[in-house]
């Protein structure tokens, strides 16, 4: 029964993909893919910043380990050989590609999260942040990575159902993450350190998981990113990437999941829709930042669902 | 041995620069608790207001010692207003929230500027080529540089012992303020307990915006030696510098005044000797490793106090 509940979403998202897999014209899917890519991103941030309410301004450091590693995988798999059919060969590499992406992505989200999460605040943005320049400069120096130029001419394996699928499972965990008892010690860690603490939870560990989970869906959605755009550069995960993650979790708040998915996909949809606009997007997402922090700095959902506020008023207990 | 003293003086004039930059970040930490992450940007907006002044004032063709002066005072000036401006407006208001909530409006912010800074000039709006857009441009030459020292081959030129001069003149001008100063010692209190102090009578809003005024104020001061001594100026130039000082800061011992100008040195002398005789394409890395060992090794800096949390 658990299986099937937790399988569900994917049974009935499967077809539904296709369809539109099916239905959508060209322009549409590079839309749609750039979309779901921000959904995992957005969410799976959503996952530090929101549920923990630690900040951390590194996501873009994780998808570039788990892009490059994908790229290498499926560029070492190459083509499918004689006796094998294609679409199984392409598939079963890409498969492998994404989730040793997201292996080495959890990876380094350890090595970066150990050390980093003992510090507070204000502290671990800006060690993220600088972990995110180092990696950054790394890859940028290492010759077999490419170099300041990258790698170019990775197979196009990318498509609609693939980022759906993506975007699904990074929801799905999410949500079930954020019921369950280990859920809770996360919120409880965001709603007071101390406190928690004092409750016996192990803010640490706590902390440390909610980073490798985050991480590795940031190297989930590296992967489908650069097997979408062909080519791998260390100049798409700047630390400046990052920060327009962290606008889409900031704008649907932190802290809900249909919050950050809808923020990720209304953002995606409006930077498409004024492409001719394309030197004021950095303004506008800066302008909206400080507007929503000077006038709703929870975002516009919050930490609440979509459909909390939508549904019949639930009087509160008196506090 | 000339290579090694030329690195030294390289690394002292732009550990310098971080020095100062970083004084801004101290000290605005120190009062308020908050990370400005716009800091660097307005140590942006400090060289394009001196280069805007500069060309008004027609320095390129006829430079003299007043004009200079003016570019100096003027780019000061126009940071100073700017670093008010950005408290009172951004700031102010949530000084009662969460902590978070202000980092993240220092972010927006400095996107907000160094975004800003790159649209394409509203030329039909005001004759002046405002905003400047991503092309770099040109800082006029305020005086000619020459040599006026030379060990073996190790130049030092003028623009060198100027700017030095300079940052060490503010150096000690900030350290009078901020010890030998009613002002100051205002300042000093804010920082210890913002509460108590304003029980004693303290107009704390005002000190706190004093301070902001102050750090941008030595922002644009570095700004325009960097400017004049490397002219190519662009609106995401304070993006790395701004990163570095803060790094300086914290080494420093973020909050402590003559811990900034010595995490500035240290962190300028570190990057040059090791783009220098290690792998120059690493540059950027360094300041930030040097800020991770930082903080787990010895989280309070060089000079800084421990903290406790007390709940």
């Amino acid at each position: 029964m658990r299986l099937v509940r937790a399988l569900l979403p994917f049974a009935v998202g499967l077809p539904a993909l296709w369809a539109i897999q099916a239905a959508a014209p060209p322009q549409l899917a590079i839309i749609l893919v750039t979309a779901g890519v921000n959904v995992i991103l957005a969410v799976s941030l959503n996952m530090v910043n929101g549920f923990t309410g630690q900040f951390s301004l590194g996501h873009a450091g994780f998808m570039a380990v788990g892009a490059y590693t994908a790229a290498k995988i499926t560029l070492a798999m190459g083509e499918a050989p004689a006796n094998w059919s294609p679409w199984l060969w392409n598939n079963g590499a890409f498969t492998l590609a994404l989730l040793g992406g997201m292996l080495t992505a959890a990876l380094a989200g350890l090595a970066v999260g150990i050390p980093s999460l003992r510090l507070r605040g204000d502290y671990l943005a800006i060690v993220t942040l600088g972990f995110n320049e180092i990696i950054r400069v790394f890859i940028e120096n290492m010759r077999w990575l490419g170099g300041a130029t990258g790698i170019s001419g990775l197979p196009p394996y990318t498509s609609v159902v693939w980022v759906g699928l993506g975007a699904l499972a990074t929801v799905v965990v999410a949500r079930r993450i954020v019921g369950s008892t280990h859920g809770r010690a996360l919120l409880s860690v965001r709603e007071d350190e101390v406190a928690a603490e004092a409750m016996g939870v192990d803010t640490v560990a706590c902390k440390v998981h909610a980073f490798v989970l985050s991480a590795a869906f940031a190297g989930l959605g590296g992967g489908l990113l650069v097997h979408y755009i062909l080519l791998v550069t260390p100049k798409s995960f700047t630390f400046v990437k990052s920060i327009e993650v962290v606008v889409m979790v900031v704008l649907g708040g932190m802290g809900s999941i249909s919050g950050a998915t809808l923020a990720a996909l209304v953002l995606t949809f409006a930077l498409e829709l004024m492409r001719g606009l394309d030197q004021y997007r950095m303004v506008m997402y800066s302008l909206l930042l400080v507007v929503l922090m000077l006038s709703r700095p929870t975002g516009i959902f919050g930490t609440k669902e979509i459909w909390e506020l939508l549904g019949p008023k639930r009087k509160k207990a008196a506090a | 041995m000339s290579e090694f003293l030329q690195h030294l003086v390289n690394g002292v004039s732009v550990g310098t620069i971080y020095a100062l930059i970083a004084l801004g970040y101290t000290m605005v930490y120190g009062v308020l608790k908050l990370i400005n992450f716009a800091h660097g940007d307005v140590y942006m907006v400090g060289a394009f207001a001196a280069f805007y002044i500069a060309n008004a004032l027609g320095v390129g063709d006829s430079p003299t010692l007043g004009k200079t002066l003016l570019v100096f005072t003027g780019s000061m000036a126009v940071c100073a207003g700017l670093g008010y401006a950005i408290e009172r407006l951004a700031y102010r208001p949530l000084r009662e929230r969460p902590r978070l909530t202000s980092l993240i409006t220092a972010i927006g912010v400095s996107f907000l500027l160094e975004y800003g800074f790159q649209l394409a000039p509203f030329e039909s709006i005001t004759s002046m080529e405002f905003p400047p857009g991503p092309t770099p441009r040109f800082f006029p030459e305020l005086f000619p540089r020459t040599v006026w020292l030379q060990i073996g081959e190790v130049a030092i030129s003028n623009i060198d012992v100027l700017s030095l001069l300079v940052a060490i003149a503010l150096m000690i001008g900030l350290e009078f303020i901020v010890y030998r100063t009613k002002f100051g010692t205002a300042m000093r209190a804010v920082s210890f307990d913002p509460q108590t102090a304003a029980l004693m009578g303290i107009p704390v809003d005002r000190v706190i915006s004093i301070t902001f005024a102050l750090g941008s104020a030595l922002a644009a001061a570095a700004a325009v030696l960097v400017a004049i001594s490397r002219p190519r100026i662009d609106p995401l130039m304070g993006m790395m510098p701004g990163l570095k000082a803060f790094v300086a800061a914290v080494f420093g011992g973020i909050g402590n005044v003559p811990g900034a100008m010595v995490g500035g040195i240290v962190l300028g002398l570190a990057e040059e000797f090791v783009a220098g005789y290690g792998v120059s394409s690493f540059r950027d890395a360094i300041a930030f490793a040097i800020l991770i060992a930082v903080l787990l090794i010895r989280p309070q800096g060089l000079f800084g106090r421990q903290s406790v949390e007390k709940v």
